[in-house]
Parts: structure tokens; C-alpha cells; sequence
């Protein structure tokens, strides 16, 4: 009995010395090298990549007037800017509510969609001065301050903002943050956030095995390791 | 008597059929080190990561470097970060602006490099009818809602991903004690302790914790390199994953990759410790409440309404 034991004992030893054997024989070696010099680059690297710089710590309200269009630019509401290249000081204003002409024909459109029935272009863009916003005590304040426009009648989500509850922020939880501005998600003439077409749906249950036999195995053939 | 004998004679042949299926596994160890390294047989015998000390966690980590960037085709920086002192990460979701696109899901897959094909998603965006009688209960939702647009009339939606739980049930339940509370708050799970046993699965309230079915199946191209061994690394076959407020991003100061994609700002990431976080104005001055809460598992995740509706359905 303890012999037959013994032998059982000596012979798991050996397989595993001869298992142990088997394994410096791998291709470790073979990658180890790629693997240091990835280290090299990493160093040369740095740490984060892809960062976004744009508007490090406080929101930069100071900016001058030609960034503007950045900021407003995923809307195409200021393609034409400054307005005073067109609107001369000279010109008589027509203080009348219309329909207006190209190029703004498009504006009244989406305009109506901003307490359309009490507002008009003139209750926040300046009459005499075409590159200036109104507030509503007549003072003027610039494009880049068009915040002080929207916190007239949205005080409350103005305060949420600014404490980071309303809107979105990037970036690092306990340090430099990037802000989105009001006009940066909704555009002034037609505030509403849009509806969007919404990512796949997950695969149901029971779909599960459908999926992975057709087309996903194409997929899953090339990352096959 | 014979019986008896009868008895240990089965327990003997037993035993040595066990030790012979042993020394044929150890065997297939060794063969199988050809293609997958001696990395495997080390990974096998690898301790608890709170039984682990820093030089065994070095030494793991630049292995686990060298394995993936090998197998991904990228260079890999593996982390261990530690928790930051006095911080209790917490989280608030604001319902009145969440449009239910499903973009957190995507960014939550990517950062985290789960698998692709057996689908695996952290974050389930729930469906549902805005009236009476239809909004009985987290029973009553659709997760599978494919629509043209959202957000759609007459419907709300409800991310749920991992709480948080301050009390979690997940955790008591482990047999093997695979998973725990950091002292920043969030629940890890060591994928190399993990059996598999799912019943924290079972356990968990909120259906947050997803099994691993499948091996994970992961483009080459979309492999995000920045791992944390507690967090985003490739998981394996018949473990159990779950979100980790994005361990590898929140332990250096960044905000989750689901924060960062959510179109409409309505998710709120910070520090419970710091009076002046966005989090604890949040809980301060909004209308906030948390998930099943009478089961008192004292989630970290916060639901809030910042308004009614605003968004034009």
C-alpha cells in the first residue's frame, strides 16, 4: 500500500519536473524585446495622450471675440461674423416684426422656438450695435458674454451651471475641468436639446446564439487569439 | 464488513482516478505553456491581491504589461493605484435630462475593454412609460427599446449600473471573498480569486454584476491600454465583472468614461468627502433618491431631478 503511494508520489513528481521543464520553452523571449521597447516610448510618451486643453480651470469669458466662433461652431450659427460688415451703423432700424430676408431667412424658422410670442432679434442683439448682445436694463455686452444673456430669464439653471450641475463637464473630477457653454449644446434660436438616433440595442437572450454564429464571427475571427 | 470494504476500495480508486486526472492536468499546464506562458502556470497559483505585497504586484503587473501587449498589439500600462485618502466616490444621475441614447453603454465597453461578442454591457439603460399603473417597479422596463429617435413620447429612461452599495449584498454572499469594498467605496473583484460561483449575481439587487460566459472577445484596435488590475484588464472565462466607477480614470483624478460621453450632461461624477463637489450640491439642494432603497443597501449612486421635462419629446 504505502509503496504502491510512493510510486503514485514519484510519479506526479516527475511529470511536474518534466512540466516545469517544458516552460522557459515559450515564446516570451520572443516578445520581451518588443515589450522594452514599448517601454522606451512610453516614457517618451507621457502619461495621458489625448487630453483636452480647451478650457482649462475657470471658463474663459475673456476671450476675444474672433475665438467666439469655435465655440459656436458645431451649430453654424456664426458663419457670418462679425455682423457689422454688413449692418452699418448708418442704416435706419426697422424695429417691425417680419419675416426676414436672406441671409437670415433661415433664423426665423428655429427662431420661433424661443418664447417665440414674446421675443424678437432685437430683444437680445443690440440695434445699434450689430456685434454686441442688449441685456434687458439697454447695458451692452459682448458675443463673448452671451451668458449674461441667457442668465436673464434662466437664473436658476445659470446657478446649476456654474456649481457643474447643469451641463456637462470633462476631464478630472478634483482638478481642471472643461466646461461646455450654454451655446455649445443648445443652439440660442432653438434651445431644446433634439432628438437622436439612439446606439444598438443590446442582444436579447435569445438572440444570443443567432448573432454569434452569422456575421459576428467574422468579427471575432480577426481579434481570434 | 464487505460493504465497508467494498466502501474504501471505491474511495481508493477514486482517489488515485482524482490524482491521475491532477497529474494530467498539471501535464497539460506544462504543454500548454508553449503558446501561453509560464505566465499561466504563475496566474494559477497567484495569491489573493490583498495577500499580494508591492513586489509581488510589480512583478504581476509587468508581466500582465508584457502578456497583453503581446497579445493586443499595443503597449500596455498595468496599474494597481491605491485609493486617494479621505475620498468617497459617489455618483448622481439626473433623470429629467437623460435622453436614453445608449451612449454611456458604448464609452463604458470601450474603457473597459469588455467583451464584445458574448456581449457583455455594465451599464443597462432602462425603458418606461410615463402614467399610471405602467411604472410599477425596475420589473416593468424594456432595455431592448429601438426606436428612430430618442428621446421617445410618453417614455423615461433609467441607467442602472453598479451602485455602489455603502451595505453591499454582493459582497457578504462570496464564498471566497474574491470581491470587496475599497476604502474609497468601490467594489472590486479580484478576476483571478473570482470562481465563479455567480451568487453575487444572485445576490446583487440591481443586476449589476454581468458573467463572463464566453472567453472575451476583443478588437485589437479598440483595446484600451490603460489597465487597472481591480478594473478594465481583460477578464476571463466564468468570472464575474462589474463597473467600477472606472477605477483606472477616477483613482488619478479623472472623471468615468460614461460622464465623459453623455451627450446631455446628466451625469454627475465627485468626492462625497469634499463639502465643495458638484456631488454634494447635488445632495444638498436637489430632489435625489436612490434605487430600492428599503432594502438598505445604501447605494452611492444617486438619481436626482433637476427639473420637469425640458427636453421636447
Amino acid at each position: 500500500m504505502t509503496i504502491k503511494r510512493l510510486r503514485c508520489k514519484l510519479f506526479i513528481m516527475s511529470l511536474i519536473m518534466t512540466a516545469l521543464l517544458f516552460l522557459p520553452c515559450n515564446p516570451q523571449s520572443i516578445y520581451a524585446a518588443g515589450a522594452e521597447a514599448a517601454h522606451g516610448e512610453q516614457a517618451a510618451e507621457g502619461a495621458h495622450g489625448a487630453g483636452h486643453a480647451e478650457y482649462p480651470g475657470e471658463v474663459p469669458f475673456d476671450r476675444p471675440v474672433e475665438e467666439i466662433q469655435q465655440f459656436i461652431a458645431p451649430m453654424n450659427e456664426l458663419n457670418i461674423f462679425p455682423c457689422s460688415d454688413c449692418h452699418d451703423e448708418s442704416w435706419e432700424t426697422n424695429y417691425q416684426r417680419r419675416e426676414l430676408a436672406e441671409p437670415h431667412d433661415e433664423v426665423p424658422g428655429a427662431f420661433l422656438n424661443h418664447d417665440t410670442e414674446n421675443r424678437w432679434c432685437l430683444d437680445c442683439h443690440s440695434a445699434k450695435k450689430r456685434d454686441q448682445f442688449q441685456l434687458i436694463n439697454g447695458k451692452l455686452v459682448g458675443f463673448n458674454e452671451y451668458y449674461r444673456v441667457c442668465e436673464q430669464c434662466h437664473k436658476r439653471v445659470y446657478r446649476e451651471w456654474k456649481m457643474g450641475v447643469h451641463g456637462k463637464r470633462t476631464g478630472s473630477w478634483n482638478g481642471e475641468k472643461q466646461w461646455m457653454h450654454c451655446t455649445q449644446c443648445h443652439n440660442p434660436h432653438n434651445p431644446p436639446f433634439q432628438a437622436i438616433k439612439p446606439e444598438p440595442a443590446p442582444r436579447t437572450p435569445l438572440n444570443i446564439r443567432a448573432a454569434s454564429s452569422g456575421q459576428e464571427t467574422q468579427s471575432s475571427e480577426g481579434t481570434q487569439h | 464488513m464487505s460493504d465497508d470494504i467494498k466502501g474504501k476500495d471505491k474511495g481508493l480508486i477514486t482517489r488515485r482516478k482524482f490524482l491521475a486526472g491532477l497529474t494530467a492536468g498539471v501535464a497539460a499546464t506544462g504543454l500548454a505553456a508553449g503558446d501561453a506562458g509560464a505566465y499561466a502556470f504563475e496566474e494559477f497559483f497567484r495569491q489573493h491581491y490583498k495577500r499580494l505585497d508591492a513586489d509581488d504586484l510589480r512583478d504581476i503587473l509587468a508581466k500582465l504589461e508584457e502578456e497583453l501587449s503581446f497579445k493586443y498589439g499595443k503597449k500596455v500600462r498595468a496599474k494597481a493605484t491605491p485609493p486617494m485618502d479621505n475620498t468617497v466616490f459617489g455618483y448622481a444621475l439626473d433623470l429629467s435630462r437623460c435622453i436614453g441614447c445608449r451612449r454611456c453603454i458604448y464609452a463604458c465597453v470601450k474603457e473597459n475593454n469588455l467583451s464584445r461578442d458574448p456581449q457583455i454591457h455594465w451599464i443597462k439603460v432602462l425603458e418606461f412609460q410615463k402614467g399610471n399603473n405602467k411604472w410599477q417597479g425596475l420589473e416593468h422596463s424594456n432595455r431592448y427599446y429601438e426606436p428612430e429617435q430618442v428621446p421617445q413620447k410618453g417614455r423615461f429612461y433609467v441607467p442602472v449600473q453598479c451602485q455602489q452599495c455603502k451595505k453591499p449584498p454582493c459582497v457578504k454572499v462570496c464564498p471566497v471573498q474574491a470581491t470587496w469594498q475599497e476604502p474609497d467605496g468601490i467594489v472590486v473583484v479580484d478576476y483571478n480569486w473570482c470562481i465563479g460561483c455567480r451568487f453575487c449575481m444572485a445576490a446583487c439587487p440591481y443586476g449589476a454584476r454581468n458573467f463572463n460566459w464566453g472567453k472575451p472577445n476583443i478588437p485589437n484596435e479598440e483595446f484600451n491600454p490603460e489597465i487597472h488590475y481591480l478594473g478594465n484588464r481583460p477578464q476571463y472565462k466564468g468570472v464575474v465583472g462589474k463597473c467600477t466607477f472606472c477605477i483606472q480614470r477616477s483613482r488619478e483624478g479623472r472623471y468615468t468614461a460614461c460622464v465623459e460621453a453623455c451627450p446631455v450632461g446628466a451625469r454627475k461624477f465627485g468626492n462625497l468627502m469634499d463639502p465643495n463637489s458638484e456631488i454634494r450640491y447635488i445632495l444638498e439642494n436637489m430632489k435625489v433618491f436612490r434605487l430600492k432603497e428599503e432594502i438598505d443597501t445604501n447605494p452611492k449612486f444617486f438619481y436626482f431631478f433637476s427639473m420637469g421635462t425640458g427636453i421636447k419629446s
